[in-house]
């Protein structure tokens, strides 16, 4: 049976991505209940330099695999370094974030190596006797909780929503071994050509690290619907989010959207507006500390869950708030 | 050009509601659908069978009433429509799913494979990716478009912040977003003669040269579901109804400073 819990760090550009962070400190609670040690697999070309910074964060080790292959992501280079790094050290656990990246990777990984990956957990534990990942999960949208253990395979995989798990606080006293692993790659393991890497135009909306969202959902009507939740959302600092139904129809950019098949956020404040609170979008929002519902429905589900419920009409009541929040803060200013 | 489209029947989860009483999910009355992303798969393969010209075969695991998804991607445009159904594939997780997709593929010799990114019941988009593994060929999940050449494809590839323009040589396969296309809608010449068509059916035995039973089916899964539950959801908090607009934004604000978020 393995040993240790990995962490695969996802880089992009030599930038940690922060959801490797949290799966450090995640690990690192994980790893007490194992007696075991926490492993941080740092992959791509150049990133030598970060590997201190993860030992900061919570990992005990850092396995580093450095190579001009590793350069951009491309899948099988990546599955080839990380079956490789599986191979050497025989891990017990092995965590990836749930991005686009790893939720590529992961289960080309996995089929490699026949073990078993539950993808998009939002809660791990080791059970007190098998001592085996209970790896939980939403599924049916949202609707249900599953918990899905790994036994006769490893190592015991999983992907973890971004915005889940709690880093740990970086602490530079920390110190740890950084190993490195040469892998033997071949010119035939880049199989797919990338012609071409475009950034996305424009600074891309980060509304996991907002800590107010205003989000909009079928209630808003329309594109037009948004702009009195930008105002509210500028007036307090935060940004503005989105429920699949404006996502879907075309509303409003697919990076706002808060839900199962969006992001998970946990802002100070989550003001939803018009948002009826289905099941899929809840799951992305039920962490927020403090909930504010605007709806014209008592009876949507939102309501029952909302640290403050208000019934009413977002569209008069969305430009008064923002009025008499101005008002508030000239106000407090003169004070 | 060959090209295979592996759909999957799902619940429309939008529909599934839980019965507050059980802590169950109703699936009485919910209708079955083609699994969204997997729709805009057909709908890509379509695409290249009506520019290039290609023949679409698709392909679906489950249960045999999921001849319905077949029928409509027949309808839809599809020259074939293969449905994998046996007891000895039931319960499988995605590991043994596309090891059985992986078989049933490998009998069709198909220069391209295209899947949707994932299904809205698991939401795992994990079965695209292993098949090709599996298959041993390339894969590019999150396809937002996908353009044929002769001998392969240049697949524009989503990440979070940016995308990349991929090109691979056949075969190889891809998976789709929903949000890539918009699917077609079947034509009615075209569901008439899907509701008559004879769909194969491959079960166990056919694929049986190509597949290892200790790797299929529940017993063959790695990961198995060990517990299910409704979720937790917070308790009610302050409710307000029946005051004025004034006096509910005038809560809020003071609330709001309470909080010191103003």
């Amino acid at each position: 049976m393995g040993k240790d819990i990995y962490v695969v760090i996802e880089q992009r550009k030599g930038r940690v991505q922060k959801v490797g962070l949290e799966l450090l400190g995640e690990a690192q609670r994980l790893a007490a209940d194992l007696g075991q040690q926490v492993v941080a697999v740092l992959m791509g070309h150049n990133v030598a330099q970060k590997a201190q910074g993860l030992v900061h964060s919570g990992a005990d080790r850092v396995i580093l695999v450095d190579d001009p292959m590793l350069e951009t992501y491309v899948t099988e280079p990546y599955a080839r370094a990380l079956t490789a790094v599986i191979e050497k050290f025989d891990p017990e656990i092995l965590l990836f974030g749930a991005t686009s990246i790893g939720r590529d990777l992961a289960p080309r990984v996995a089929a490699r190596v026949h073990t078993g990956l539950t993808a998009d957990c939002t809660a791990l534990e080791i059970d007190p006797e098998e001592k085996l990942l209970l790896m939980t999960r939403p599924a049916f949208g949202g609707n249900l909780m599953a918990t899905i253990v790994c036994r006769d395979y490893r190592p015991q995989m999983a992907t973890v929503r971004p915005g889940v798990m709690k880093r740990l606080e970086p602490d530079a006293a920390r110190t740890g071994a950084v190993e490195k692993l040469e892998v033997a790659f071949t010119p035939a393991d880049m199989n797919v050509k990338v012609q071409q890497v475009c950034q996305h135009e424009g600074k891309a909306v980060d509304i996991t690290a907002a800590k107010v969202l205003v989000a909009g959902g079928r209630g808003v009507g329309g594109p037009d619907g948004y702009a009195p939740l930008h105002a509210l959302a500028a007036e307090l600092s935060g940004e503005v989010a989105a429920t699949r139904i404006g996502v879907d129809s075309g509303w409003i950019e697919k990076d706002r959207q808060v839900g199962q098949t969006g992001k998970t956020v946990r802002p100070q404040l989550y003001m939803a507006c018009g948002v009826s609170g289905a099941l899929q979008h809840v799951a992305g929002m039920e962490e927020s500390d403090f909930i504010i519902a605007i709806n014209r429905d008592e009876n949507a589900p939102i309501m029952a869950m909302a640290d403050l419920a208000v019934v009413g009409d977002l569209n008069t009541m969305v430009p008064k708030l923002t009025r008499a929040i101005q008002q508030h803060k000239a106000q407090k200013a003169q004070d | 050009m060959k090209i295979a489209v592996c759909i999957k029947q799902v619940p429309d989860t939008t529909e599934v509601r839980l019965d507050p009483k059980t802590n169950t999910l109703i699936r009485d009355g919910v209708p079955s659908i083609i699994n969204p992303d997997d729709k805009a798969a057909l709908e890509a393969a379509l695409r290249i069978k009506d520019g290039a010209g290609a023949s679409v075969t698709a392909i679906c695991m489950g249960p045999p009433q999921a001849d319905v998804a077949l029928r409509e991607a027949l309808a839809m445009g599809c020259d074939n429509a293969i449905l994998l159904s046996a007891r000895e594939f039931g319960g499988s997780d995605t590991y043994a799913t596309a090891t059985i997709l992986a078989a049933a593929l490998k009998k069709g010799d198909y220069d391209l494979i295209i899947a949707g990114r994932q299904a809205i019941d698991g939401d795992t988009a994990q079965v695209g990716p292993q098949v090709a593994e599996r298959l041993g060929i390339p894969q590019i999940s999150y396809a937002e478009e996908i353009r044929a050449e002769a001998d392969g494809v240049v697949v524009k590839r989503q990440y979070e912040d940016c995308y990349h323009l991929i090109e691979a040589k056949f075969p190889c396969l891809v998976t789709v977003l929903a949000e890539a296309v918009q699917p077609r809608h079947m034509t009615v010449r075209g569901t008439v003669e899907a509701y008559a068509a004879d769909i194969p059916v491959l079960g166990f035995e056919d694929l049986k040269d190509g597949l290892n039973p200790d790797w299929i089916g529940l017993k063959g899964s790695p990961t198995n579901v060990v517990k299910s539950f409704a979720k937790q959801l917070k308790g009610q908090g302050i409710r307000l109804a029946g005051l004025s607009e004034d006096e509910a934004v005038n809560t809020i604000v003071q609330k709001l400073d309470e909080l010191c978020i103003i």
